[in-house]
Protein backbone atom coordinates (compact mmCIF):
# COMPACT_ATOMS: atom_id res chain seq x y z
CA UNK A 1 0.00 0.00 0.00
CA UNK A 2 3.00 2.34 0.88
CA UNK A 3 4.78 1.32 -2.31
CA UNK A 4 1.31 2.03 -4.37
CA UNK A 5 0.87 5.68 -2.47
CA UNK A 6 4.66 6.31 -3.16
CA UNK A 7 4.08 5.56 -7.01
CA UNK A 8 0.95 7.56 -7.14
CA UNK A 9 2.62 10.51 -5.80
CA UNK A 10 5.53 10.36 -7.78
CA UNK A 11 6.10 13.90 -9.61
CA UNK A 12 6.22 12.20 -12.67
CA UNK A 13 6.63 9.05 -14.57
CA UNK A 14 8.29 6.84 -17.09
CA UNK A 15 6.89 8.05 -20.80
CA UNK A 16 6.39 4.38 -21.31
CA UNK A 17 4.33 3.74 -18.52
CA UNK A 18 2.12 6.93 -19.11
CA UNK A 19 2.40 6.02 -22.86
CA UNK A 20 0.98 2.25 -22.12
CA UNK A 21 -1.13 3.40 -19.34
CA UNK A 22 -3.13 5.83 -22.61
CA UNK A 23 -2.93 2.82 -24.88
CA UNK A 24 -4.71 0.46 -22.24
CA UNK A 25 -7.27 3.12 -21.49
CA UNK A 26 -8.58 3.57 -24.55
CA UNK A 27 -8.70 -0.62 -24.72
CA UNK A 28 -11.33 0.20 -22.29
CA UNK A 29 -12.95 3.42 -23.78
CA UNK A 30 -13.39 1.22 -27.06
CA UNK A 31 -15.34 -1.48 -24.98
CA UNK A 32 -17.14 -0.11 -22.63
CA UNK A 33 -17.98 3.80 -24.37
CA UNK A 34 -17.75 2.53 -27.50
CA UNK A 35 -15.53 5.89 -28.46
CA UNK A 36 -12.25 7.06 -29.08
CA UNK A 37 -10.17 9.35 -26.82
CA UNK A 38 -10.63 12.94 -28.11
CA UNK A 39 -11.10 16.16 -26.91
CA UNK A 40 -11.22 18.96 -29.62
CA UNK A 41 -14.65 19.07 -30.69
CA UNK A 42 -15.85 19.52 -26.89
CA UNK A 43 -14.05 23.11 -27.48
CA UNK A 44 -15.97 23.72 -30.76
CA UNK A 45 -19.33 23.36 -28.68
CA UNK A 46 -18.21 25.38 -26.04
CA UNK A 47 -17.49 28.16 -28.40
CA UNK A 48 -20.50 27.71 -29.87
CA UNK A 49 -22.83 27.79 -26.89
CA UNK A 50 -20.60 30.73 -26.36
CA UNK A 51 -21.83 32.11 -29.26
CA UNK A 52 -24.92 31.08 -29.08
CA UNK A 53 -25.56 33.19 -25.27
CA UNK A 54 -24.28 35.98 -27.18
CA UNK A 55 -25.95 36.28 -30.88
CA UNK A 56 -29.12 34.13 -29.69
CA UNK A 57 -30.88 30.89 -30.95
CA UNK A 58 -30.82 30.95 -34.55
CA UNK A 59 -26.27 30.67 -34.02
CA UNK A 60 -27.26 26.57 -33.70
CA UNK A 61 -28.80 27.12 -37.31
CA UNK A 62 -25.07 27.27 -38.46
CA UNK A 63 -24.14 24.64 -40.66
CA UNK A 64 -20.95 23.57 -38.19
CA UNK A 65 -22.78 23.59 -35.04
CA UNK A 66 -25.45 21.35 -36.92
CA UNK A 67 -22.99 18.88 -37.80
CA UNK A 68 -20.89 19.02 -34.55
CA UNK A 69 -24.33 19.32 -32.21
CA UNK A 70 -23.90 22.09 -29.45
CA UNK A 71 -24.37 20.21 -26.71
CA UNK A 72 -22.58 18.22 -23.33
CA UNK A 73 -21.82 14.75 -24.22
CA UNK A 74 -19.34 12.28 -23.36
CA UNK A 75 -16.38 13.98 -24.78
CA UNK A 76 -16.85 17.31 -22.92
CA UNK A 77 -17.21 15.52 -19.63
CA UNK A 78 -13.89 13.50 -20.62
CA UNK A 79 -12.25 16.96 -21.09
CA UNK A 80 -13.47 18.40 -17.55
CA UNK A 81 -12.23 15.13 -16.50
CA UNK A 82 -8.72 15.80 -18.16
CA UNK A 83 -8.50 19.07 -15.85
CA UNK A 84 -9.39 17.30 -12.87
CA UNK A 85 -7.03 14.22 -13.23
CA UNK A 86 -4.29 16.45 -14.15
CA UNK A 87 -5.39 18.81 -10.72
CA UNK A 88 -5.56 15.43 -8.35
CA UNK A 89 -1.85 14.33 -10.07
CA UNK A 90 -0.50 17.93 -9.39
CA UNK A 91 -1.64 18.31 -6.23
CA UNK A 92 -0.89 14.71 -5.02
CA UNK A 93 2.98 15.11 -6.07
CA UNK A 94 3.14 18.93 -4.76
CA UNK A 95 3.08 20.00 -8.51
CA UNK A 96 0.50 22.16 -8.58
CA UNK A 97 1.97 25.19 -9.31
CA UNK A 98 -0.79 28.66 -9.74
CA UNK A 99 1.44 30.29 -12.45
CA UNK A 100 1.36 32.66 -15.07
CA UNK A 101 4.48 31.84 -17.06
CA UNK A 102 6.18 28.84 -18.15
CA UNK A 103 9.80 28.58 -17.14
CA UNK A 104 11.04 28.07 -20.48
CA UNK A 105 8.94 31.06 -21.72
CA UNK A 106 10.04 33.79 -19.26
CA UNK A 107 14.03 32.45 -19.65
CA UNK A 108 13.59 33.20 -23.13
CA UNK A 109 11.14 36.22 -23.64
CA UNK A 110 11.00 37.79 -20.39
CA UNK A 111 8.59 38.40 -17.38
CA UNK A 112 6.14 40.18 -18.89
CA UNK A 113 2.93 38.46 -18.58
CA UNK A 114 0.64 40.08 -21.14
CA UNK A 115 2.92 39.56 -23.48
CA UNK A 116 2.97 35.75 -22.73
CA UNK A 117 -1.03 35.79 -22.87
CA UNK A 118 -1.37 37.39 -25.94
CA UNK A 119 1.05 35.47 -27.65
CA UNK A 120 -1.17 32.18 -26.29
CA UNK A 121 -4.28 33.28 -27.41
CA UNK A 122 -3.05 34.10 -30.76
CA UNK A 123 -1.28 30.34 -30.62
CA UNK A 124 -5.05 29.37 -28.84
CA UNK A 125 -6.99 30.47 -32.30
CA UNK A 126 -4.25 29.02 -35.03
CA UNK A 127 -4.89 25.44 -32.69
CA UNK A 128 -8.59 25.78 -32.39
CA UNK A 129 -8.91 26.59 -36.29
CA UNK A 130 -6.03 23.98 -36.97
CA UNK A 131 -8.31 21.31 -35.05
CA UNK A 132 -11.27 21.81 -36.36
CA UNK A 133 -10.39 22.50 -40.25
CA UNK A 134 -8.10 19.03 -39.83
CA UNK A 135 -11.02 17.55 -38.44
CA UNK A 136 -9.07 16.10 -34.83
CA UNK A 137 -6.21 17.02 -32.41
CA UNK A 138 -3.39 15.48 -31.00
CA UNK A 139 -5.34 13.06 -29.15
CA UNK A 140 -8.30 12.67 -31.32
CA UNK A 141 -6.19 12.20 -34.56
CA UNK A 142 -2.37 12.16 -33.02
CA UNK A 143 -3.52 8.82 -30.99
CA UNK A 144 -6.97 7.35 -31.59
CA UNK A 145 -6.93 7.82 -35.14
CA UNK A 146 -3.15 6.73 -35.59
CA UNK A 147 -3.71 3.91 -33.25
CA UNK A 148 -6.73 2.77 -35.89
CA UNK A 149 -4.21 2.84 -38.46
CA UNK A 150 -7.03 5.72 -39.68
CA UNK A 151 -5.17 7.27 -43.46
CA UNK A 152 -6.48 10.91 -42.27
CA UNK A 153 -4.94 10.48 -38.51
CA UNK A 154 -1.82 9.58 -39.79
CA UNK A 155 -1.65 12.44 -42.25
CA UNK A 156 -2.71 14.96 -39.88
CA UNK A 157 -0.22 13.92 -37.04
CA UNK A 158 2.42 14.06 -39.30
CA UNK A 159 1.36 17.27 -40.27
CA UNK A 160 1.22 18.75 -36.46
CA UNK A 161 4.66 18.10 -35.55
CA UNK A 162 6.01 19.33 -39.16
CA UNK A 163 3.85 22.45 -38.91
CA UNK A 164 5.05 22.60 -35.15
CA UNK A 165 8.77 21.91 -35.35
CA UNK A 166 8.69 24.69 -37.98
CA UNK A 167 7.14 27.02 -35.93
CA UNK A 168 9.08 26.22 -32.62
CA UNK A 169 12.30 26.32 -34.52
CA UNK A 170 11.78 29.94 -36.14
CA UNK A 171 10.19 31.28 -32.92
CA UNK A 172 13.10 29.91 -31.01
CA UNK A 173 16.16 30.78 -33.70
CA UNK A 174 14.86 33.74 -35.52
CA UNK A 175 12.70 35.39 -33.51
CA UNK A 176 14.25 35.18 -30.21
CA UNK B 1 -45.57 5.94 -10.70
CA UNK B 2 -46.88 5.34 -14.02
CA UNK B 3 -44.99 3.22 -17.03
CA UNK B 4 -44.48 6.18 -18.62
CA UNK B 5 -42.90 7.52 -15.77
CA UNK B 6 -40.77 4.85 -15.22
CA UNK B 7 -39.72 4.75 -18.23
CA UNK B 8 -38.60 9.04 -18.83
CA UNK B 9 -36.74 8.22 -15.72
CA UNK B 10 -34.97 4.93 -17.05
CA UNK B 11 -34.17 7.50 -20.40
CA UNK B 12 -32.98 10.02 -18.00
CA UNK B 13 -30.69 7.63 -15.87
CA UNK B 14 -29.45 6.01 -19.29
CA UNK B 15 -28.38 9.10 -21.04
CA UNK B 16 -26.41 10.51 -17.96
CA UNK B 17 -24.53 7.31 -17.97
CA UNK B 18 -22.22 8.18 -20.51
CA UNK B 19 -21.48 11.78 -18.84
CA UNK B 20 -20.10 9.80 -15.79
CA UNK B 21 -18.01 7.15 -17.77
CA UNK B 22 -16.79 10.19 -20.05
CA UNK B 23 -15.53 11.95 -16.52
CA UNK B 24 -13.85 8.90 -14.91
CA UNK B 25 -12.16 8.11 -18.21
CA UNK B 26 -11.24 11.90 -18.57
CA UNK B 27 -9.91 11.96 -14.63
CA UNK B 28 -7.67 9.07 -15.94
CA UNK B 29 -6.34 10.74 -19.09
CA UNK B 30 -5.53 13.74 -16.88
CA UNK B 31 -3.70 12.31 -14.12
CA UNK B 32 -1.79 10.09 -17.05
CA UNK B 33 -1.12 13.38 -18.92
CA UNK B 34 0.20 14.99 -16.12
CA UNK B 35 2.29 12.20 -14.71
CA UNK B 36 3.53 11.82 -18.48
CA UNK B 37 4.72 16.12 -17.51
CA UNK B 38 3.12 16.90 -21.03
CA UNK B 39 0.84 19.11 -19.26
CA UNK B 40 4.08 22.07 -19.46
CA UNK B 41 4.89 24.51 -22.12
CA UNK B 42 8.54 23.41 -21.40
CA UNK B 43 8.00 19.61 -22.57
CA UNK B 44 5.28 20.45 -25.42
CA UNK B 45 8.26 23.28 -26.70
CA UNK B 46 11.28 20.89 -25.50
CA UNK B 47 9.72 18.53 -28.97
CA UNK B 48 9.03 20.48 -30.72
CA UNK B 49 12.55 22.11 -30.73
CA UNK B 50 13.86 18.22 -30.60
CA UNK B 51 15.77 18.82 -27.31
CA UNK B 52 13.17 16.27 -25.36
CA UNK B 53 11.17 13.64 -26.96
CA UNK B 54 8.73 12.98 -24.26
CA UNK B 55 5.68 13.33 -25.98
CA UNK B 56 6.59 10.98 -28.62
CA UNK B 57 7.33 8.65 -26.60
CA UNK B 58 4.28 8.77 -24.58
CA UNK B 59 2.49 9.06 -28.12
CA UNK B 60 3.91 6.34 -29.51
CA UNK B 61 3.73 3.79 -26.77
CA UNK B 62 0.18 4.48 -26.58
CA UNK B 63 -0.24 4.21 -30.15
CA UNK B 64 1.67 0.57 -30.05
CA UNK B 65 -0.49 -0.66 -26.99
CA UNK B 66 -3.43 0.71 -28.66
CA UNK B 67 -3.03 -0.60 -31.88
CA UNK B 68 -2.95 -3.94 -31.10
CA UNK B 69 -5.60 -4.12 -28.13
CA UNK B 70 -7.86 -2.54 -30.18
CA UNK B 71 -7.44 -4.83 -33.07
CA UNK B 72 -7.65 -7.91 -31.69
CA UNK B 73 -10.74 -6.64 -30.34
CA UNK B 74 -11.76 -5.74 -33.76
CA UNK B 75 -11.26 -9.35 -34.62
CA UNK B 76 -12.94 -10.54 -32.09
CA UNK B 77 -15.76 -8.79 -33.13
CA UNK B 78 -15.98 -7.21 -29.51
CA UNK B 79 -15.79 -3.44 -31.15
CA UNK B 80 -16.09 -1.18 -33.80
CA UNK B 81 -13.43 0.92 -35.26
CA UNK B 82 -14.27 4.78 -35.28
CA UNK B 83 -12.30 5.91 -38.60
CA UNK B 84 -12.19 9.61 -39.06
CA UNK B 85 -13.00 11.08 -42.83
CA UNK B 86 -10.33 12.78 -43.94
CA UNK B 87 -8.75 14.34 -47.61
CA UNK B 88 -5.51 15.63 -48.33
CA UNK B 89 -7.12 19.61 -48.26
CA UNK B 90 -8.41 18.73 -44.59
CA UNK B 91 -5.28 16.75 -43.29
CA UNK B 92 -2.36 18.58 -44.66
CA UNK B 93 -3.63 22.29 -44.05
CA UNK B 94 -5.77 22.03 -41.43
CA UNK B 95 -2.56 19.54 -39.61
CA UNK B 96 -0.53 22.52 -40.29
CA UNK B 97 -2.28 25.07 -38.81
CA UNK B 98 -2.22 23.65 -35.95
CA UNK B 99 1.20 22.70 -35.65
CA UNK B 100 2.03 26.29 -35.76
CA UNK B 101 -0.85 26.91 -33.16
CA UNK B 102 0.53 24.15 -31.26
CA UNK B 103 4.36 25.51 -31.00
CA UNK B 104 3.18 28.99 -30.18
CA UNK B 105 0.42 28.11 -27.11
CA UNK B 106 2.56 25.22 -26.62
CA UNK B 107 -0.62 22.95 -25.48
CA UNK B 108 -2.72 20.95 -27.51
CA UNK B 109 -6.62 20.76 -26.72
CA UNK B 110 -6.47 17.95 -24.55
CA UNK B 111 -2.74 18.79 -22.82
CA UNK B 112 -4.94 22.40 -22.23
CA UNK B 113 -7.21 21.20 -20.17
CA UNK B 114 -4.02 19.29 -18.27
CA UNK B 115 -2.25 22.65 -18.12
CA UNK B 116 -6.00 24.48 -16.52
CA UNK B 117 -5.36 21.58 -14.19
CA UNK B 118 -1.79 22.17 -13.28
CA UNK B 119 -2.33 25.31 -12.62
CA UNK B 120 -0.85 27.56 -15.42
CA UNK B 121 -3.03 30.85 -15.66
CA UNK B 122 -2.10 30.78 -19.40
CA UNK B 123 -3.36 28.03 -20.55
CA UNK B 124 -6.76 28.89 -18.92
CA UNK B 125 -6.82 32.64 -20.13
CA UNK B 126 -4.95 33.57 -22.84
CA UNK B 127 -5.17 29.43 -24.00
CA UNK B 128 -8.60 28.34 -24.08
CA UNK B 129 -9.55 32.02 -25.03
CA UNK B 130 -7.91 32.20 -28.16
CA UNK B 131 -8.99 28.40 -28.77
CA UNK B 132 -12.45 28.98 -28.13
CA UNK B 133 -12.29 31.79 -30.63
CA UNK B 134 -10.67 29.28 -33.47
CA UNK B 135 -13.59 27.56 -33.37
CA UNK B 136 -15.63 29.92 -33.84
CA UNK B 137 -14.08 31.59 -36.50
CA UNK B 138 -13.62 28.26 -38.59
CA UNK B 139 -17.72 27.72 -37.64
CA UNK B 140 -17.68 31.17 -39.51
CA UNK B 141 -15.82 29.72 -42.39
CA UNK B 142 -17.03 26.27 -42.43
CA UNK B 143 -19.70 27.51 -45.40
CA UNK B 144 -17.40 28.74 -47.78
CA UNK B 145 -14.98 25.52 -47.69
CA UNK B 146 -16.76 22.31 -46.79
CA UNK B 147 -17.51 21.81 -50.29
CA UNK B 148 -14.45 22.80 -52.09
CA UNK B 149 -10.95 22.99 -50.18
CA UNK B 150 -12.02 20.27 -47.60
CA UNK B 151 -13.55 17.82 -50.05
CA UNK B 152 -10.11 18.80 -52.37
CA UNK B 153 -8.43 14.82 -53.01
CA UNK B 154 -10.40 12.86 -50.26
CA UNK B 155 -10.25 9.39 -49.09
CA UNK B 156 -12.90 8.78 -47.14
CA UNK B 157 -12.45 6.75 -43.85
CA UNK B 158 -9.70 5.37 -45.24
CA UNK B 159 -7.91 3.01 -42.96
CA UNK B 160 -3.77 1.37 -44.20
CA UNK B 161 -5.12 -1.96 -44.64
CA UNK B 162 -8.12 -0.90 -46.34
CA UNK B 163 -6.01 1.07 -48.84
CA UNK B 164 -3.59 -1.27 -49.18
CA UNK B 165 -6.39 -4.74 -49.81
CA UNK B 166 -4.62 -6.70 -46.75
CA UNK B 167 -5.72 -8.53 -43.58
CA UNK B 168 -4.85 -5.88 -40.97
CA UNK B 169 -2.70 -7.79 -39.06
CA UNK B 170 -0.33 -7.38 -42.23
CA UNK B 171 -0.34 -3.74 -40.90
CA UNK B 172 -0.71 -4.37 -37.61
CA UNK B 173 2.36 -6.09 -36.97
CA UNK B 174 4.97 -4.44 -39.02
CA UNK B 175 3.67 -0.99 -37.91
CA UNK B 176 4.00 -2.63 -34.15
CA UNK B 177 7.34 -3.61 -34.61
CA UNK B 178 8.67 -0.58 -36.20
CA UNK B 179 7.38 1.46 -33.28
CA UNK B 180 8.94 -0.61 -30.91
CA UNK B 181 12.39 -0.25 -32.98
CA UNK B 182 11.84 3.23 -33.05
CA UNK B 183 11.64 3.84 -29.30
CA UNK B 184 14.71 1.06 -28.52
CA UNK B 185 16.82 3.33 -31.53
CA UNK B 186 15.40 6.62 -29.47
CA UNK B 187 16.43 5.34 -26.08
CA UNK B 188 19.99 3.69 -27.96
CA UNK B 189 21.10 7.51 -29.31
CA UNK B 190 20.05 9.31 -25.84
CA UNK B 191 16.87 11.20 -27.28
Amino acid sequence: METLNAFFSELSWSPYVVGIGIGILSWLSFLISGKPLATSTTFAQMGGMIEKAISGEEVKNKPYYKKIKLEINWQSMLVVGVVIGAFLSALISGDFQMRWLPTLWSSTFGSDVMTRLLVAMGGGVFLGFGARWAGGCTSGHGISGTLQLAVSSWISAICFFIGGILTAWLIFNILA
Amino acid sequence: MTIKERLTKEQVIRDKRPLLTGLLFGIAFGFLLHKGGVTKYDVILGQLLLTDFTVLKIMLSAVVTGMIGIYAMKSAGMIKLTIKKGSVGQNILGGLIFGIGFAVLGYCPGTLAGAIGNGYFDALTGGLAGILLGTVLFAQLYPKIKDNILQRGSYGDMTLPKLLKVNDWIIVVPVALFIVLLLVWMERSGL
